[in-house]
């Protein structure tokens, strides 16, 4: 059932398939983040209460759901890394990491720049925003602890071994709002109340969740080729192509 | 899938349950304590099972709706008053300084203060808490009926 995928085990095919995935990833990013944010920051109507200061959803949103979206991408690629010792999976680990990071501190940090107006404090610590700040710990541990090691593969083996404990923390994270009394709001796309938030609102909201989905695509994607060019370094097909450019 | 692939993938579930486990159980256990904040009930009648009561000078944060029409503003001062509901009792709350801008009457807020009295909280921080509903102001006059203005105060020019 799954031969189709055995050739990308191999190197030299994976950093093909980078190659021909990524001028789309990165389109679909250019022209959703543009329409997006311009929609979103520029011509949807302001909210009801909070005026204008609402249009930070527009960035913290996507960084948050992408946040999460990141790691469960990680943990998967660690789960394959460790039951069918593919180094490819252990490199895909490697690249998602820092770029989930990013997210979780743009997320952390719009969060803080709307609360401090909106609540009236930077930082709360509600079950929401420390588990949140948790999940930034987690994927730095995981960066930290691959680059701890000499040995590439014992490295490549503990990093996903913490990303994968660190899935715990997901269903905390998007639970903790209903779990406990929290300072941070419920959920508002997942209510799939068509009243929670208002169609001139959610459709730029989704343009800008696919926007940064294809992002974070599109920096793994090339994070991912110079992982496997220099773990590769030494290859024959690696020194045909860094003479050919 | 081969035996020794089998083997890890199974270690790998298990690892994740176990540890799925152990948290979960953690968190239970600390249930009452990672809530943010008391509400009104909670703190008249008691929290959990046992119903347990903060005592007067105790530290809490409070959690619930402003009652609308309960906000005293001070004249000549930045002391206001108002009064909190979640289901039952009201708590009164005093607080000393800026509001913040989502504060409203009819609005959910968390304040965090000492118990002065078995009703009466001495709040030293007042956060305003949102709802996850967002609508162009048209519409949340249309859909609530509420037109939503920030609140005017009667307050005497005094000249």
């Amino acid at each position: 059932m799954w031969k189709w995928l055995h050739p990308y085990a191999k190197a030299d095919r994976a950093y093909q398939l980078c190659n021909t995935l990524l001028p789309y990833f990165a389109v679909v990013t250019v022209v959703c983040m543009v329409v997006g944010w311009v929609w979103g920051l520029a011509y949807a109507p302001a909210d009801y209460q909070q005026k204008d200061s609402y249009r930070i959803i527009f960035i913290h949103v996507p960084s948050a759901i992408l946040s999460m979206g990141a790691y469960s991408s990680m943990a998967i690629a660690a789960v394959v890394a460790l039951v069918w010792q593919l180094r490819n999976a252990e490199l895909a680990v490697i690249a998602i990491a820092p770029v989930g990071a990013c997210v979780t501190a743009i997320a952390l940090i719009t969060g803080a720049a709307w609360g401090k107006p909106m609540w009236g404090a930077w930082w709360v610590w509600d079950a929401r925003l420390t588990s949140e700040l948790i999940l930034l710990f987690l994927y730095l541990g995981v960066l930290s602890l691959y680059h701890a090691f000499e040995d590439k593969k014992a490295a490549g083996r503990a990093a996903s071994i913490l990303a994968i404990v660190g899935v715990i923390n997901l269903p905390i994270i998007h639970f903790s709002v209903e779990w406990w009394n929290t300072l941070h709001q419920g959920a508002t796309i997942t209510k799939f109340d068509t009243k929670a938030i208002d169609p001139s609102m959610f459709w730029p909201l989704m343009l800008n969740i696919v926007a940064f989905a294809a992002f974070v695509g599109t920096v793994t994607l090339i994070r991912l080729k110079n992982e496997i060019l220099q773990r590769e370094k030494h290859r024959p097909w690696v020194r045909q192509l860094l003479n050919r450019g | 899938m081969n035996p020794r692939r089998k083997k890890r993938l199974l270690a790998v579930t298990a690892v994740v349950f176990g540890i799925g486990a152990v948290i979960g159980l953690v968190l239970y256990a600390l249930q009452e304590n990672i809530n943010l904040f008391y509400t009104p009930s909670e703190l008249i009648d008691g929290k959990g099972p046992n119903h347990e009561k903060p005592h007067i000078g105790q530290k809490l944060r409070i959690g619930g709706m402003v009652v609308p029409g309960s906000v005293i503003r001070d004249e000549s001062s930045l002391e206001v008053s108002f009064k909190l509901i979640d289901t039952g009792p009201l708590v009164t709350i005093r607080y000393q300084g800026i509001l913040p801008d989502l504060f409203r009457e009819g609005q959910g807020i968390v304040a965090q203060g000492v118990l002065v009295e078995p009703d009466v909280i001495e709040a030293f921080e007042v956060l305003a808490k949102h709802d996850e509903e967002y609508m162009p102001a048209e519409v949340a006059e249309a859909v609530k009926g509420i037109k939503h203005e920030k609140p005017k105060y009667n307050l005497d020019s005094g000249n």
